[in-house]
């Protein structure tokens, strides 16, 4: 049972693999942007929780900094997908254009809470 | 009990002080005439800086002060005040100005050749003519007459003197105030300013002017007089009652403006101005009680005014009697008012005039002394002081034996020898003066006694010699009294009562208990009862240091004695009511003293992570940035999509170049710049931004359009 659990995982991870090599290569440049935010904040959480959280509002920063461009990455993959019939009239270039600008804001706003 | 007859002697103490304090009250120190700590002051506030003095109304002070006191020590200010004197003289300089300049050049006598003063009086009589201003005639005028004293050629007599006068009386008041313009606002020191320009145009007057005008003139003196103030000691002096005027001027200016002006006056007009000489002496008593000003203008003032009192000797002799027209006070005043028996002082009283020269001849009356205790009956009565040729004092060499000690009020009366001379002189009738008279009082017979219960056998008994340092030692307990007793007699013999009587009994835990020792004729005595006295002590046995104060004012001897120790035995404190002992007196000069000092305790700093823990994760946390970089690597990724053309390049590059600056600014913005800045530079790139932005990405759009179309 344990052979067929553990074959049926790699059978499994395999075939999502393959599932997602598929995909068009924007979309995992995206994907991994968002991974390198993601791990970026985990780091920082384990930092935090190693020596504490006093100047707490760094901690917030930093954090928020990479959870929030990973979620405006998240929309500009959904709003970039050409699968995706929702977004169908909307042009690639004007979602990355959004995507540049809300980041530089939600990084003002990071700056401006890692001063003050 | 015992509090009873404490309380009433206390109250009898308190009545006499009251007594005192009533009966000296018409009675006051009497200040003395000018002397040298003046001529010092002057000197001191009238230092030249630099060699001159700051403007020319102040080097007319200086040099006026220094000339009437004829202070030797004066600063010679010749070679600078000079050349500002001879600057001033010019037709153009404002008339204040051209004013203190002529006063100035009436002391020092600079060399001013004889056609300035010629150009000088022309315009002033111009001035004259036209102006309508008190302020403005008064300096033209005063100028004028500077101008007559200095170059006798030139003509500066008045055309029109009658107008003038008409022009100048018509600014004045029925109270005998004057305005300065048509305005209404009116002060006693335009006064003083209009009877001086008065007595000038009278003086410069080609034809003589009317003389009912002049006798109006004299009447608007006598109404200002009427309006003049009063201190109870007999000072009069003028002051302004509209405050914030044309420049508020004070009571010494005022006053004093209104002294130069009326004598001014006087001396220019023929027969006597009735002024009584009650006031003359109140304004004397009133500038010489200012003592020493602090002000260079207010010594001026008071010295300039002293001055006038005392020099308006208009001693003119018509059909043999002496004419004058205000009378010259006569200042009586005392070196001291403390004698004492002991060193058989002797009573020694001063007469001048206010500038501290001698007085006429004349006797000094005692009308008669009286001790305040005793107010009807007088110890001393019409003895006349012998006065002392060498020291120019009037001496009473002996006093008599019915003088005690005690606080005395003496009266005193000056009679002059010539006959004329109560027109002449403003003595000031009968003045009083409180006399302190102190002396030895003899402390004897002091015994201190230990009794027995109330039947009052004496368990011990000690006589103590207060004049020397002999101390006894006793002990009681709480079932006896103690009892002590002195006499004190005054040199005369008679019964003393001090201020001050009180016997101290301190315990070794510095808690004191202090008594007053009442009096029966010259004996004082005290009894202390233990009995009752036990809880007023606070159970307290052990060691008391006995102490006797003995004090008033007229006691040359007043002691504070320690006469020894008591060995106080009391019994326990009850515990239902153990006694709860009063907090000490704290030590009054430990209180203000300097505190413990503080250390801050500053609030322990957070801990923070080692420095070398925070490093490890700052390179961690670049790590993944690694793994994108090595990521993008891996899926291939290219710049295929970069325009060629040169156009959209550039706008692609600048582009980058833009997100760059923009984080770059984030950058700067986290290490110095403040929000403002960085949102204004913000803003600036964003729309740069936004525009190179829309333009590469609406070519690149186009061209991925024109690739799916193809």
């Amino acid at each position: 049972m344990a052979r067929s659990t553990s074959k049926d995982a790699q059978d499994l991870f395999r075939a999502l693999w393959s599932a997602y090599s598929a995909t068009p290569t924007n979309l995992k440049i995206i994907d991994l942007y968002v991974m390198y935010a993601v791990f970026t904040a985990l780091i920082q959480v384990v930092y935090m929780a190693m020596v504490g959280s006093f100047p707490f509002n760094s901690f917030l920063s930093g954090v928020l900094s990479c959870v929030g461009t990973a979620v405006l990455a998240v929309c500009l993959r959904i709003q970039v997908n050409k699968e995706n019939k929702e977004f169908k009239d909307l042009a690639p270039e004007r979602a990355f254009a959004d995507f540049v600008l809300c980041n530089l804001v939600l990084h003002l706003v990071i700056m401006n809470f890692l001063v003050g | 009990m015992l509090l009873l007859p404490r309380m009433s002697s206390n109250l009898a103490r308190l009545l006499l002080l009251l007594l005192f304090a009533f009966s000296i009250c018409d009675a006051v120190a009497l200040p003395g005439p000018i002397s040298d700590r003046h001529r010092s002051a002057a000197l001191e506030l009238f230092a030249p800086q630099h060699g001159s003095f700051a403007s020319l109304e102040e080097s007319y002070e200086a040099l006026r002060i220094f000339e009437i006191l004829a202070v030797r020590e004066k600063p010679d200010v010749r070679a600078t005040t000079c050349p500002k004197v001879l600057e001033n003289l010019v037709s153009s300089t404002p008339l204040k100005d051209l004013f203190y300049a002529l006063k100035v050049n009436g002391i020092l006598k600079c060399k001013v050749n004889g056609d300035i003063f010629k150009d000088i009086a022309s315009r002033l009589k111009a001035t004259v003519k036209d102006s309508k201003t008190l302020v403005d005639l008064y300096y033209s005028i005063g100028s004028l007459l500077l101008i007559k004293d200095q170059a006798s050629d030139v003509d500066v007599l008045l055309a029109d003197a009658d107008g003038t006068f008409h022009s100048i009386k018509a600014l004045s008041q029925s109270d005998g105030k004057w305005r300065y313009t048509d305005k209404p606002e009116s002060s006693t020191y335009a006064a003083g300013l209009a009877l001086e320009a008065l007595a000038g145009v009278i003086t410069l007057a080609s034809s003589e002017i009317d003389q009912s005008k002049v006798n109006l003139v004299k009447n608007d003196i006598l109404k200002l007089f009427d309006s003049i103030e009063k201190y109870d000691d007999g000072t009069f002096y003028f002051d302004e009652k509209l405050v914030g005027g044309h420049e508020h001027q004070g009571s010494i200016s005022t006053t004093s403006s209104v002294v130069r002006g009326v004598f001014a006056f006087a001396a220019v007009t023929s027969g006597k101005i009735n002024l009584p000489g009650d006031k003359i002496l109140g304004l004397a008593k009133f500038f010489l009680g200012i003592g020493i000003p602090g002000d260079a203008k207010d010594l001026f003032n008071q010295i300039e005014s002293l001055a006038l009192l005392e020099s308006n000797r208009q001693v003119v002799f018509q059909e043999q009697h002496i004419v004058v027209k205000i009378s010259i006070p006569l200042i009586l005043s005392l070196p001291a008012s403390v004698y004492s028996l002991s060193n058989k002082d002797q009573l020694k009283v001063r007469v001048n005039t206010v500038l501290g020269s001698a007085a006429p001849p004349l006797t000094v009356k005692l009308v008669r002394a009286f001790s305040t205790v005793a107010k009807d009956s007088a110890v001393i009565q019409n003895k006349d002081l012998k006065y002392d040729q060498n020291s120019g004092h009037h001496v009473l060499d002996v006093l008599p034996d019915k003088v005690d000690v005690g606080i005395y009020v003496f009266v005193f009366e000056m009679v002059l020898h010539d006959a004329d001379g109560e027109k002449v002189y403003a003595t000031g009738g009968q003045i009083h003066v409180p006399i302190y008279v102190t002396g030895i009082v003899k402390v004897s017979n002091a015994e201190i006694a230990v009794l027995d219960n109330d039947l009052g056998s004496i368990e011990t008994q000690k006589t103590l010699d207060l004049a020397g340092n002999d101390i006894v030692s006793l002990s009681a307990n709480h079932l006896q009294k103690f009892r002590f007793s002195f006499q004190l007699t005054t040199p005369r013999g008679h019964a003393f009562m001090p201020h001050q009587a009180f016997l101290k009994l301190k315990h070794e835990t510095k808690y004191e208990h202090i008594f007053v020792v009442g009096n029966a004729g010259k004996k004082f005595e005290i009894v202390l009862d233990f009995l009752g006295l036990v809880e007023k002590f606070y159970y307290l046995s052990g060691r008391y240091d006995i102490e006797l104060t003995v004090g008033d004012a007229v006691m040359e001897n007043s002691f504070l004695r320690p006469l020894g120790h008591l060995e106080l035995d009391l019994p326990e404190a009850p515990t239902s009511k153990a006694p709860r002992l009063p907090p000490l007196a704290v030590d009054p000069y430990t209180r203000y003293g300097p505190k413990a000092e503080i250390t801050h305790l500053f609030r322990t700093p957070e801990k923070r992570p080692p420095t070398q823990l925070s490093l490890i994760f700052l390179s961690l946390t670049l790590l993944p940035l690694i793994g994108f970089l090595v990521g993008l690597l891996r899926l291939g990724v290219n710049l295929r999509n970069f325009p060629s053309s040169a156009a959209p390049a550039t706008y692609a590059i600048l582009f980058h170049l833009g997100i760059a600056a923009v984080l770059v600014l984030y950058v700067l913005f986290w290490l110095k710049l403040d929000l403002f800045t960085t949102l204004k530079t913000t803003a600036l790139l964003g729309v740069f931004l936004l525009f190179v932005g829309h333009r590469i990405l609406s070519h690149l759009a186009t061209a991925s359009a024109k690739l799916k179309s193809a």
